[in-house]
């Protein structure tokens, strides 16, 4: 229960934001902080029964096969990032409350920060590694669209950029080695992975995994070299920042080492690689911290120098280690969420938050200024902070541990030396936050960039710093009375026992201790010699920064990308078809030669001798083939000899016994010719060419050689041919479908699914044709369409097309009632319904024909779509396959027995969408035709199909919202 | 017999492909047209060649000795996306005439008709 409110809350939350926003402008926030409250109070309620060692599961299946549930565990972890996220979230709501402007969209900046949650909590109490992935991406995103909450200035663009590329990045590098890890442990369930360790320690995957896993967390948690992300996502408003990118985020890279630290932690890699990843980023983040001079700057770096600390920790390997790693992970989200909440302050009273304008800032803020310094003195590591505790446990592990003890040069010098560098360098940026802002001389108050009076913000605003201030203070002061309890939990739920510990604030004077004194003291000094320091720093290290690099990387990658393109995607079609055709010749030969096949000149095959028909065919299609070659630029002469290659195929498809195709066929060739003629007005006529020698003979060199090659190949077909598939249709087409038609069988029942498919190819080509054909502007070179002698529309053929659309719209019924049984159906009905719709647009005008038949193409193209897909649905409804077809057997009175199948619908769906097409292809060229000729030519010589012509000329850009009225003129115009 | 419908087929398709390579639009337009007059005849020739005996019942042909259907089944769809695509074909034309001033499928770099 605890589970399904912690996850479905936020979400709800997120769902409410924006709507709640026109209820009210600060509806959002109290949204959020309530959403933030019932979290907390349902984590805490399952609190003792998850502290006395129980594990809550929540599971639904999702994606069995993909081994993908919805599965939710609530441990003693997930409980502690539970309580983390919500308490922050919480705090962070009523911060942005006061911080965001007043005109900002907190609708979507609160639905974005909610939704964030909800992926927060669902990462943390994932129990599946494939639904902790997807959280996980679904964070980076979050992050990405908070990043980039104000579009409009470059830095949060270019950030929001940087950290999608490098967090998804590595979320996918998590996925490869979670798929890797999965298919060792044979589950991609949480709770199976963490009990087979040994398992998957013994692999020889085990490298992989882990350096897969590491990258993604890396990644995720800003560890160096990735670490450079983090400083860019500062662009994000602060209440993000000190979320996101300091209390909850980033640490999701550390969490997946606690989460697998059972798994892991005792591998032989584990250590050198996570531990030598957390030190160095923990040191350069510290040293590159002192040098920022944006105070958000700042804070990142030195998150990147605590991420890496708590990376170290969990990278020893020991469980202690993971105690201190915890600890500290929780402490940094407490004082740094408060620094960056200050940071916040500072600049909504200044206006600024640059360090070197920044000065003697106390007095105008003692009460933000006494919180900050108690939070950057806990960063620091001051004694009786919570900081200071797990910074000395820190300094403990890297002298004691007991995994350092295989490695006698670490533990004598390098690590505690390292350890107290790094040290030394967060107390010097600590310093330098408060010293900086509070302090260092007078508030310059005249600076034009600052505001002249800061004041003390809002108490509520502030209330947020004081929270989290008492509790450095608290944990520091009596820690096992306040985290003492939260460690053990937690702890408990990485490694399912509890080692044994002890919070105090004094252990005697160890060489912990003394290395928290020489860090203070070190860190004190390296601040008073700091702007000698700077000068260092400026002269031998100012290209030191990861994110140029990058940047650079990344323009590399798209110029690189750019110059390939010619060569990939070369701008001369002519030569990509030439490569493209050839290529295909090559490989079809390639293959030939592979197979050889056995192939004979003479053997025909028995039963067909040549007759003297397809002889005569024959010579027609190659005298009409060859002549279309050499006559293509004499436009005319070119459709005509279109038609009767067509017509001879046509006469091929009656020949072999395919009758529905003949049909076919044949109206295709009527309304193609039809097409071509339309087009033909608008091409400008084609003058003599250029010869060019070379590329002629290199086309018909090919030419030559696909032809013979084809002929090859269906020679050779010919004659091995075997009985396929086509016979189990045939045997089935009229039990099983009940028609005689087996051809129509397959296309509406056996195989309806690549109809419905096909017939919404045609759909996308009609409307394609139909956008494209919308504005064209074409001038043709001379007057078509007749002159002002020739009537538009003459008297005989408008007078013949009248009758002859109720005569087709007969056949087409026929065509269709009849083509379950004898050759017929949809698609040829259509064609028959197109063209004689067409038919009357040419002879009677566009007008005449609207103003009778109030058609419009595409929703006969869309009610075509929807009735065949709604024949297939209907399967659906009474629990059978999609598209399965139904036979209707009943008595009408005075019909007598009707036989009647759903494929019937599918059938008119079909046919619908043919004319429609027809329509709208055959239709949008004709209008076109007008456009241009009436552009150019004026009233007299527009005579192509626009039967409104006497009324509606005068304005040849009429829009279509006129053509209401346009109608109305053409009405009286027209008789 | 076999080798008259072979040698149509590759006729169509050897034409096919060298209008599809000219530079003309229009051209191009043709030679996609002879394509697919070539390939739906091939497809209808991959269930063999069978004259008189149409893949209806009824008409006193025995089922085994009936011609294949799948394949012409395939090619009828095959017609009128043929049709389809024509139609778009041509129209791009006109669009690049429209856009470009010029009908060349490469009307940027200006390739030759020959």
């Amino acid at each position: 229960m605890s589970l399904v409110v912690i996850i479905t809350a936020p979400l709800i939350a997120a769902a409410l934001a924006v709507p709640a926003q026109r209820v009210a402008a600060r509806a959002p926030s109290v949204l959020a902080a309530g959403t933030g409250g019932v979290i907390l109070a349902a984590a805490l309620l399952s609190l003792p029964s998850i502290a006395a060692g129980e594990v809550r599961h929540l599971a639904v299946p999702w994606l069995p096969m993909l081994g993908l549930d919805l599965a939710l565990r609530l441990d003693g972890l997930a409980l502690v990032f539970v309580l983390l996220v919500a308490g922050i979230g919480l705090l962070i709501s009523l911060y942005a409350r006061y911080y965001l402007p007043a005109d900002a969209a907190r609708g979507r900046f609160f639905a974005l920060m909610l939704a964030f949650q909800t992926a927060m909590l669902g990462l943390v109490t994932a129990d599946n590694l494939l639904l902790l992935l997807i959280f996980w991406e679904l964070t980076s995103l979050l992050s990405f669209l908070l990043i980039g909450y104000d579009p409009t200035t470059a830095t949060a663009r270019r950030g929001a950029r940087t950290a999608l590329l490098v967090t998804a990045g590595g979320g996918l590098a998590l996925l490869a080695g979670f798929l890797l890890l999965g298919s060792v442990v044979g589950s991609f369930s949480l709770g199976e992975v963490l009990a087979a360790g040994e398992q998957v320690r013994a692999d020889p995957l085990l490298l992989p995994i882990l350096l897969l896993i590491l990258l993604g967390a890396a990644t995720k948690s800003a560890q160096v070299p990735f670490h450079f992300w983090l400083p860019g996502a500062m662009a994000a408003p602060t209440p993000v920042s000190a979320y996101l990118h300091s209390a909850t985020m980033v640490k999701a890279g550390v969490f997946l080492l606690a989460r697998f630290f059972p798994v892991f932690a005792d591998s032989a890699p584990w250590f050198p690689l996570v531990g030598s990843l957390g030190l160095t980023t923990f040191m350069l983040g510290a040293y590159l911290a002192l040098f920022q001079h944006d105070l958000k700057g700042l804070l990142a770096y030195s998150t990147i120098s605590h991420l890496g600390l708590i990376t170290f920790l969990f990278g020893l390997g020991t469980p202690l280690g993971a105690v201190a790693g915890l600890f500290h992970l929780l402490n940094h989200a407490v004082f740094k969420a408060s620094l960056f909440m200050a940071a916040g302050i500072i600049e909504h009273e200044t206006g600024s938050r640059d360090l070197r304008r920044l000065r003697g800032l106390y007095p105008y803020l003692p009460v933000t200024g006494g919180l900050a310094m108690i939070a950057a003195a806990a960063m620091a590591g001051v004694p009786l902070l919570n900081g200071f505790l797990s910074k000395e446990m820190f300094f403990s592990e890297t002298v004691h541990s007991l995994r350092i003890a295989d490695w006698p040069l670490l533990l004598d010098v390098l690590l505690p030396l390292a350890a107290i560098l790094g040290g030394v360098f967060s107390v010097a940026y600590s310093l330098r936050f408060i010293h900086d802002v509070f302090f260092n001389g007078p508030y310059p108050a005249a600076d034009p960039g600052l505001c002249a009076a800061p004041h003390e913000p809002a108490a509520w605003m502030r209330l947020p710093v004081e929270v989290l201030a008492a509790l450095c203070l608290v944990i520091g002061m009596l820690p096992q009375q306040t985290i003492g309890p939260m460690l053990r939990i937690g702890v408990g739920g990485i490694l399912g026992t509890v080692p044994d510990f002890q919070l105090a604030l004094w252990h005697g004077l160890s060489s912990p201790v003394l290395m928290s004194l020489a860090a203070l003291g070190g860190g004190v000094l390296l601040y008073a010699l700091r702007s000698r320091l700077f000068a260092t720093h400026q002269r031998h290290f100012p290209a030191l920064q990861a994110e140029p690099a990058f940047q650079q990387v990344t323009a590399g990658l798209l110029a690189f990308g750019r110059r390939l393109q010619p060569w990939l995607q070369p701008v001369s079609l002519q030569r990509s078809a030439f490569a493209l055709i050839l290529t295909a010749v090559v490989l079809a030969g390639l293959g030939w030669v592979a197979a050889r096949p056995a192939l004979s000149v003479t053997a025909g095959r028995a039963g067909m001798p040549l007759d003297i028909g397809s002889i005569a065919a024959a010579v027609i299609l190659v005298a009409a083939t060859l002549e279309l070659v050499r006559r293509r630029g004499q436009r005319l002469t070119a459709v005509i000899l279109t038609g009767v290659i067509g017509l001879v195929v046509t006469l091929a498809f009656v020949h072999f016994s395919a009758p529905d195709l003949a049909l076919t066929q044949l109206a295709v060739e009527l309304v193609t010719t039809l097409l071509l003629l339309l087009v033909l007005t608008g091409l400008p006529r084609t003058g003599a060419r250029p010869v060019i020698g070379g590329r002629r003979t290199r086309d018909l060199l090919l030419a030559v050689l696909v032809g013979l090659g084809t002929t090859v190949l269906v020679g050779a077909m010919l004659q091995h041919h075997s009985s396929g598939s086509g016979n189990w249709y045939l045997r089935l087409a009229q039990p099983a479908a009940g028609a005689a038609n087996a051809v129509n069988a397959i296309l509406v029942d056996f195989r309806a699914l690549d109809t419905l498919g096909e017939v919404t190819v045609l759909s996308i080509a009609a409307v394609t044709v139909g956008v494209l054909l919308e504005g064209l502007r074409l001038h043709p070179p001379g007057p078509i369409g007749g002159s002002a002698m020739t009537p538009a529309h003459p008297l005989m053929l408008a007078m013949v097309a009248r009758p002859v659309l109720p005569a087709a719209l007969m056949l087409a019924a026929f065509l269709l009632l009849r083509g379950h049984h004898a050759p017929g159906g949809g698609f040829v009905a259509g064609l028959v319904v197109g063209t004689a719709l067409i038919l009357q647009q040419l002879a009677n005008g566009r007008g005449w024909t609207e103003r009778r038949l109030q058609l419009t193409a595409r929703p006969l193209i869309g009610g075509g779509l929807l009735l065949a897909l709604g024949t297939g649905l209907a399967a659906l409804l009474v629990g059978r396959p999609f598209l399965t077809s139904a036979l209707w057997h009943g008595r009408l009175p005075l019909l007598g027995e009707l036989k009647l199948t759903s494929t019937l619908l599918f059938d008119l769906g079909v046919m619908l969408i043919v004319s429609g097409m027809l329509l709208l292809v055959l239709d949008g060229l004709g209008r076109v035709g007008v456009s241009g000729v009436s552009r150019d030519g004026g009233a007299v010589s527009k005579g192509v199909s626009e039967g409104a012509s006497g009324a509606g000329s005068g304005d040849g850009a009429r829009g279509g919202a006129e053509a209401g009225i346009d109608r109305e003129r053409a009405q009286r115009g027209d008789h | 017999m076999a080798w008259l419908f072979a040698g149509s087929i590759g006729l169509l398709m050897g034409c096919g492909t060298y209008l599809v390579l000219r530079a003309r639009g229009f051209s191009v337009a043709l030679g996609l047209m002879l394509l697919t007059y070539a390939t739906n005849l091939f497809v209808l020739a991959a269930g063999g060649l069978k004259v008189g005996r149409a893949p209806v019942a009824g008409h006193g042909n025995p089922v085994e000795r009936m011609a294949d259907p799948l394949p012409q089944a395939l090619v009828l769809t095959a017609v009128v996306i043929g049709f389809a695509m024509t139609a778009l074909v041509l129209v791009l034309i006109l669009r690049a005439l429209s856009d470009l001033g010029s009908e060349r499928v490469d009307a940027q770099r200006g390739g030759e008709e020959q």
